[in-house]
């Protein structure tokens, strides 16, 4: 143990930043941060806070430590902290992104600017509305529809007892898109959710091909949701999804991937 | 007014801003611009080539008049970034018409961090890349031949 104590302070001394040092220097960053309350009409405006920084704080540490010790009025949303609740989601320095994801260190700038998610609207502050999102969502059946399973249907015993058993590669062809959080990065930078309203964007169908791609779903109809002139056909491949997504999940992928079963090009294997 | 400004911020959609700035996304995001910017200037183009040729219908002495407004330092200088525009498009066409059907992407798999996407890979970038070369030698032929002189 003593071994180890000696081990850190000389690490430490020869990176010169152990916190517990009185020399240690903690870096400052400012912080700019949207500030608007669409409820009360307010103008919007940006609060600059300057905060301190380590080479491991993240932009949400970083505004939670704003919101307990500067101003506590700052409308932020967040969860799990760990990339996986979808919540914290939010333009930093002109990129969406995970606050809880990305480190201030990372950005290389010495102003963060903090906005709240374009192509969502704002509720207040850096907290925006994802009704249409989730709507968007739901539009598509994002379950797994198989008559097998409908309990309003007369249940056939046979099949309905047996399991659905899948291969590895018919697993891979679903499962990156299963990772998707939700976090609507991916909306916000897409050029054409930008200026069509009615265009699903790249999370929806995304998910509309994990479904339709999963050998367990039966759902016919599917495709024909978004077979429309504002639907699969306005994607342009900009891409910008897949670079922003923070999960791995490229849409762009899925988007191209549905347009070749659509065209025919790729042959339905599914074997439900 | 008020009122007006309220339901924007509301909205908060980046409308034509968001696909008229190229410069955050990286070169996917450049290609999607220069293809559409390129389309665009294609279209305004082809509406003046044919009310060009239309005026072949007037005469000779029509068609001489307006092919003297062509023969200009600007109309060449037009006509080189016609050049341009048309070897881009078509090359980078070309790609858009694979990837759009979902070949050259790769495949999906099981992601790892850090995390790669499939479809903006190498053989992507590349293709964005060989178009904007196809480009340039295209439009330093057209100008060696417009504005090279005898
Ligand atoms: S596809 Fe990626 S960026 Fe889009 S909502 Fe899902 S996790 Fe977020
Ligand atoms: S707080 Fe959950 S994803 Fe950032």
């Amino acid at each position: 143990m003593r071994e180890l104590d000696n081990m850190t302070v000389k690490s430490d001394k020869k990176a010169g930043c152990d916190p517990r040092d009185d020399s240690f220097d903690l870096k400052k960053t400012t912080l700019r941060v949207f500030r608007t309350n669409t409820a009360q009409g307010k103008d919007s405006h940006f609060d600059s806070l300057v905060v301190p920084v380590q080479r491991w704080t993240t932009v949400l540490d970083s505004l939670l430590y704003a919101k307990s010790y500067l101003d506590s009025s700052i409308g932020i949303r967040y969860s799990c902290r760990m990339a996986s609740c979808g919540s914290c989601g939010m333009k930093i320095n002109g990129i969406p992104r995970l606050a809880c994801y990305t480190k201030i260190s990372e950005l290389e700038d010495p102003v963060v600017v903090c906005e709240p998610l374009p192509n969502f609207p704002v509720i207040r502050d850096l907290v925006t509305d994802f009704t249409q999102f989730f709507n968007h969502h739901k539009s598509i059946n994002p379950y797994i529809q198989n008559l097998n399973y409908d309990k309003t249907e007369k249940i056939d015993e046979v099949s309905s007892s047996h399991s659905h058993r899948q291969s590895r590669e018919e697993v891979d062809k679903y499962l990156q898109f299963s990772y998707c959080i939700k976090c609507g990065l991916c909306y916000s930078a897409c050029p054409t959710v930008a200026t069509d309203t009615k265009f699903p964007g790249p999370q929806a169908l995304a998910q509309l091909y994990r479904y339709y791609a999963d050998s367990r779903d039966a759902g016919k109809n599917r495709l024909n949701i978004v077979d429309d002139r504002h639907g699969l056909w306005r994607c342009h491949f900009a891409g910008s999804c897949s670079k922003v997504c923070p999960k791995g999940v490229d849409p762009a992928l899925g988007i191209q991937l549905l347009r070749s079963y659509m065209l025919g090009i790729s042959k339905d294997k599914r074997n439900v | 007014m008020k009122m007006l400004g309220q339901k924007n911020n509301r909205d908060n959609r980046e409308g034509l801003k968001g696909w008229l700035n190229p410069l955050r996304y990286g070169w996917e995001r450049v290609s999607y611009w220069l293809q559409r910017l390129t389309g665009i200037f294609l279209l305004v183009y082809f509406v003046g080539h044919v009310f060009e040729t239309s005026s072949l219908v007037g005469g000779r002495n029509a068609w001489d008049t307006m092919l003297e407004m062509t023969q200009t330092t600007w109309g060449h200088t037009f006509l080189i970034m016609v050049i341009g525009a048309s070897t881009f498009h078509s090359a980078n066409g070309i790609r858009l018409i694979f990837t759009h059907v979902g070949i050259g992407l790769g495949k999906p798999g099981r992601p790892d961090y850090p995390y790669y996407p499939s479809s903006l890979n190498t053989r992507q970038r590349s293709g964005i890349w060989i178009a904007l070369i196809l480009t340039a030698v295209a439009m330093l032929y057209g100008a060696n031949v417009l504005l090279g002189g005898d």
